[in-house]
């Protein structure tokens, strides 16, 4: 029977690690459900092996190389990052290509950084984006949904943004009639044919649903999505109001990866500001190079890359912009 | 209608106000008192006794050793044993009083009547005469922080004090004392903050006190209604949105009258506020009409595990170990002993420490309940940013401590920290923030004073 | 095949172009430093440990040949180096040099945990100077060793670790070269540089606990309780006992260990003599 000392506070609070990210897991879940539905047994097997091969790889380097007495794989770190990853992937892709894309992610982007913590650039992107520019094929064809029993056998077709791509390179607005309309969309009509997409691009209304429940759980604060998507609408809007070639903004915001990429992937901790203000600049500029490039770019899909550059941006945000001191405001009546 | 807080930041600690009803006792007199000389902030009193003199409950046993320090006196009558180092609330042996208690004879001119003594049977009473009082009878911040009272009641040349405001917000979990106290002595509060505010020269007061003592903030507003209707005076009761650290100096002026206090050096009444804990008001009313010294106060013991926790009325010097006898004794197993509440209490090595001047509660924790967690790494979750009331970035400050980079911590304003513990109460990965931010402020701090010394 | 010639002749012309450049800037800009400072910065060791009082060795060599300039470099000594590198400099810039004595770091305190128990427990962040601030430790002796190793942290020779037996720091005099970094860093002023003495021998009062001798020894049972018995013996008036802690001072020491003999606590440590019979008993 002996007393304890150490410095106050004597209190702690519920929350921990493993609460907040295996929350950002369950959010995900719905998103999850609706695509496997979709998609079928390509979409279990990609995703699956994704967060095998990132959890074991973060184990096998944290015992062999780092040789650390303990080992973060239950933190739940790991497993969010291979479900994230897998579903930035196209349900047709090989198993060996998944896990060379592990292997970036939480390889070369996470644990050469240092681990959970360190690391500058989102790691389920640069794993996505590595095999984008490693297997440009495999990683641009898309199955159509409704293929519940083949994988890497499954036909493929266009997604809403290859089309949106075409419309502007060829000014063909014929094109954009073939586009699904926000309502489809939003609640993944089954049968639409430019429903295609990565597996979890498909159904913006889970993804909402897992926005809400982070939101509820105090997991993440709206600043980042809300700017995000609020600068891709307006931007969008403009485009469209000059020139129809550019498709309604309504459906801009419902396709590709916009909504994964703003609940999810830009909203990751380690590598987003630190700041409310400097939050809304960083999805403001995600926003305006996420419109830029699927515009003008190369790629029809310009979320990735954005949010990778804006990581790169994210120290410098947290350098500059302060949060408002407590007294820095004069005495006011 | 809106309630008030704080603009930013705080965090919700569970309330485990276990003794709010329980009505309070008076404690049992020790068998031997220990006077530490250092109860508040500043230089240490000088003993003005010796070995082997009498004293009486009420007698000046240590003077100020300073200007900003405070006079001791005698919360028991008896012998004075020796002038030896005893364990204080810092962990450390310091310079203390020891004194063997015979009976309780106290001295004559402190008048022990119930009768309420209010401002208007004293027209002789003038501001000086107040404050002078008030230093005589060795009235420090009762609040816990110790600052010498009748300094905070004279503001320097450069600041004009507008208000008073008392701080019964009491946010500390477990804490009951200042809510038993505005219970049980609401009359003499009120008198000792119509004295408070004569001797600041100000016609306004507020009551600061958060929403979870309603009955409170009910019997105040009705009696401040009373009392201060007719009067020069305007004082308002202020409830406050049960927010932690709503009771912090600066935060509680935020909320109540809007206006933020700048960095250190500025003090709230740069802003025209001077803040007083209710129980250095009820202190005032007894120094100055009461010709009653500071030697006792209400005192909160507590704890999830404790037989039967409770508030006290005790003298000081008691040791903790009789109020914890009081309230059923130590619990089995390890515990953690707390000189005030879970959030910026100090953990103990001893139950022999004695009650001071600002002990307001001696809180005991299970280890269960109290044990940190392995720290993990960083995970940049900004929570920490997001609760700090004094919008200050903690996972920066204490990476910057860590490294001990003192001049970025001083850039980064980290003297600005009120040390309070929403950061590390927050942090999902259970670092140790608040260790090295304190590590950090004290360190930048020296630096300060060392730089302002050579010019 | 005509491109790649293109292509090799046009990049060879860059870099010539650009090293042309280079050396007209190295030359054009080039800084005029005394070609001595740079002499003197190849004899020193290159740690920038910081022991000689300057920033790195670039600092103190900068300092050694304004001071020979001005007439003395008395008072610059590399603790690092020593005499051998001191003397190395003297000759270089033509100066004199007074040979400091060596010194070593001293850990003094010998609260063990065999010898000063523990009587609570610290759940906090392990390191001296968070213990310290929390208050005695987790023992009762509020001055000894907390055995978090600040030291060791500090230490750039790894000449100081935390013995997990004992519980507290110990000085590797091979490595020690008396930079003061550990004493910087210890929060309770323990660790004192001190002469390392003829042979490395030395006597030191292993303690300093300024509580009365009754507290002190409740904490530990080797602490100096003040009783002055060493101060009375000691024949060269080396010693003094002054807020019930002794101290030897080292100036005045002569090794005769007589104050070791009649200290009753066992507080004063001899180190580096040889073992005689009737001492290995003790």
């Amino acid at each position: 029977m002996k007393l304890i000392v150490s410095l106050s506070p004597h209190a702690h609070g519920n929350d921990t690690v493993e609460r907040n990210m295996y929350g950002v897991i369950i959010a995900l879940l719905p998103a999850l459900l609706v695509s496997f539905y979709f998609f079928g047994l390509g979409s279990v097997i990609v995703c699956l092996t994704s967060v095998a091969a990132c959890v074991f790889l973060e184990w096998a380097i944290n015992k062999y190389i780092l040789k650390n007495e303990r080992n973060t794989i239950l933190d739940g770190s790991a497993a969010l990052t291979g479900l994230l990853l897998g579903m930035n992937l196209p349900s047709n892709l090989p198993i060996w290509i998944i896990l060379i894309g592990a292997l970036f992610a939480i390889g070369v982007a996470k644990m050469t950084f240092g681990g959970l913590g360190n690391n500058i650039f989102n790691p389920a992107l640069v794993g996505r984006c590595a095999l984008l520019v490693a297997f440009p094929a495999q990683m641009t064809s898309w199955p159509l949904p409704g293929q519940w029993l083949k994988y890497t056998d499954a036909e493929t077709g266009a997604t809403p943004l290859a089309l949106m791509q075409e419309a502007i390179k060829n000014g063909n607005m014929e094109v954009l009639s073939q586009l699904p309309d926000a309502f489809s969309l939003l609640f993944a009509d089954f049968s639409l044919n430019g429903g295609a997409g990565t597996i979890g691009e498909v159904c913006d209304l889970a993804l909402i649903a897992g926005l809400v429940f982070m939101l509820w759980r105090k997991i993440i604060t709206w600043h980042i999505p809300v700017s995000i998507i609020g600068t891709v609408f307006v931007l969008s809007g403009l485009l469209h109001l000059a020139n129809p070639v550019y498709a309604d903004p309504t459906v801009v915001i419902l396709s590709g990866g916009l909504m994964l990429g703003a609940i999810f992937m830009a909203t990751d901790y380690v590598t987003s500001p630190m700041t409310p203000k400097g939050q809304l600049i960083y999805g403001i500029c995600i926003g305006l190079l996420t419109v830029i490039i699927r515009n003008w770019g190369a790629y029809p899909e310009g979320m990735s890359f954005a949010i990778l550059i804006m990581n790169a941006f994210t120290p410098l945000i947290n350098n500059y912009v302060k949060p408002k001191r407590f007294g820095e405001v004069p005495a006011k009546n | 209608m809106n309630i008030k807080t704080f603009s930013i930041g705080g965090i919700h600690p569970e309330e485990n106000k276990l003794t709010h009803e329980v009505e309070t006792k008076v404690a049992n007199l020790p068998k031997q008192a220990v006077f530490p000389l250092s109860q508040h902030i500043g230089a240490p009193a000088v003993p003005v006794v010796q070995k082997g003199d009498k004293v009486k409950v009420g007698t000046m046993i240590a003077d100020a050793g300073g200007f900003v320090s405070a006079p001791i006196y005698s919360s028991v009558s008896g012998t004075v044993l020796k002038i030896d180092t005893a364990i204080d609330a810092t962990g450390y042996r310091k310079p203390a009083i020891i004194i063997n208690v015979e009976g309780d004879e106290w001295e004559e001119t402190i008048d022990r009547s119930d009768k309420l003594e209010t401002v208007k049977d004293h027209p002789e009473l003038t501001p000086e005469e107040i404050i002078n009082r008030v230093k005589t009878a060795g009235i420090t911040g009762m609040g816990g922080a110790g600052f010498p009272t009748f300094i905070k009641l004279t503001p320097p040349p450069t600041a004009k004090a507008e208000c008073v405001i008392i701080n019964a917000v009491e946010c500390e979990p477990y804490i009951t004392a200042d809510y038993r106290l505005m219970m049980e002595k609401a009359d003499e509060i009120l008198v000792g903050l119509e004295l408070l505010m004569m001797a600041a020269k100000v016609t306004t007061g507020y009551i600061g006190i958060e929403t979870n003592k309603p009955k409170a903030i009910d019997l105040l507003t009705k009696k401040c209604a009373e009392t201060f209707s007719a009067s020069k005076y305007h004082v308002e009761v202020v409830p406050l949105k049960q927010r932690y650290p709503q009771g912090g100096e600066k935060q509680l002026v935020d909320a109540v009258i809007n206006r933020q206090v700048p960095a250190p050096p500025a003090i709230p009444v740069n802003v025209g506020a001077i803040v007083q804990n209710v129980g250095t008001a009820y202190a005032v009313y007894e120094a100055v009409m009461k010709r009653k010294p500071l030697f006792e106060r209400y005192t909160t013991v507590t704890g999830k595990r404790l037989q039967s926790p409770g508030n006290f009325l005790v003298r000081m010097g008691t040791p903790m170990q009789d109020l914890i006898e009081a309230c059923g004794g130590m619990p089995e197993g390890d515990n953690k002993l707390l000189a005030g509440g879970p959030m910026m209490g100090k953990a103990l090595t001893s139950t022999e420490v004695p009650i001071c001047k600002g002990t307001n509660s001696v809180t005991i924790i299970s280890d269960d309940e109290a044990r940190r967690k392995e720290p993990q790494p960083c995970i940049r979750c900004a929570k920490c940013v997001g609760v700090c009331p004094m919008g200050l970035e903690p996972y920066l400050l204490a990476k910057v401590s860590e490294v001990k980079n003192w001049e970025r911590a001083e850039r980064e304003d980290i003297v600005s920290c009120i040390e309070c513990g929403s950061c590390q109460f927050t942090c999902p990965a259970h670092r140790p923030l608040l260790d090295n931010i304190r590590q950090g402020k004290s360190t930048v701090m020296g630096i300060i004073r060392a730089r302002a010394a050579k010019k | 095949m005509n491109f790649m010639l293109i292509a090799v002749i046009v990049l060879g012309a860059i870099g010539l172009v650009a090293a042309l450049v280079l050396f007209a800037a190295s030359k054009k800009f080039a800084v005029d430093e005394d070609p001595r400072i740079a002499q003197v910065n190849e004899v020193l060791p290159g740690a920038n440990c910081g022991g000689c009082g300057f920033a790195g060795c670039g600092g103190m060599a900068d300092a050694l040949v304004k001071g020979a300039d001005a007439g003395s470099i008395e008072g610059l000594n590399c603790p690092v180096g020593g005499a051998d590198v001191m003397s190395k400099v003297a000759d270089l810039l033509g100066m004199a040099i007074a040979n400091g004595e060596p010194k070593v770091a001293v850990v003094r305190c010998n609260g063990t945990c065999e010898h000063r128990p523990k009587v609570a427990e610290y759940a906090g962040l392990r390191t001296c100077a968070a213990m310290h601030a929390c208050g005695a430790g987790e023992t009762a002796c509020g001055f000894g060793c907390l055995g978090c190793g600040d030291c060791m942290e500090a230490c750039q020779f790894d000449a100081i670790r935390i013995n997990p037996e004992t519980g507290i720091a110990e000085v590797d005099e091979e490595k020690c070269v008396a930079c003061g970094a550990c004493v910087k860093a210890c929060p309770r002023n323990i660790i004192e540089l001190r002469k390392k003495g003829p042979k490395g021998r030395r006597v030191y009062v292993s303690c300093v606990n300024k509580d009365k001798g009754a507290v002190s020894m409740k904490a530990c049972k080797v602490s100096c309780i003040g009783c002055s018995k060493c101060e009375r013996e000691c024949p060269f008036g080396a010693i003094t006992v002054g807020n019930n802690c002794s101290y030897i001072d080292p100036e005045k020491c002569r090794l005769c260990r007589k104050c070791e003999k009649v200290c009753p606590t066992h507080a004063i440590v001899a180190v580096n003599f040889p073992i005689k019979k009737e001492e290995a008993a003790v």
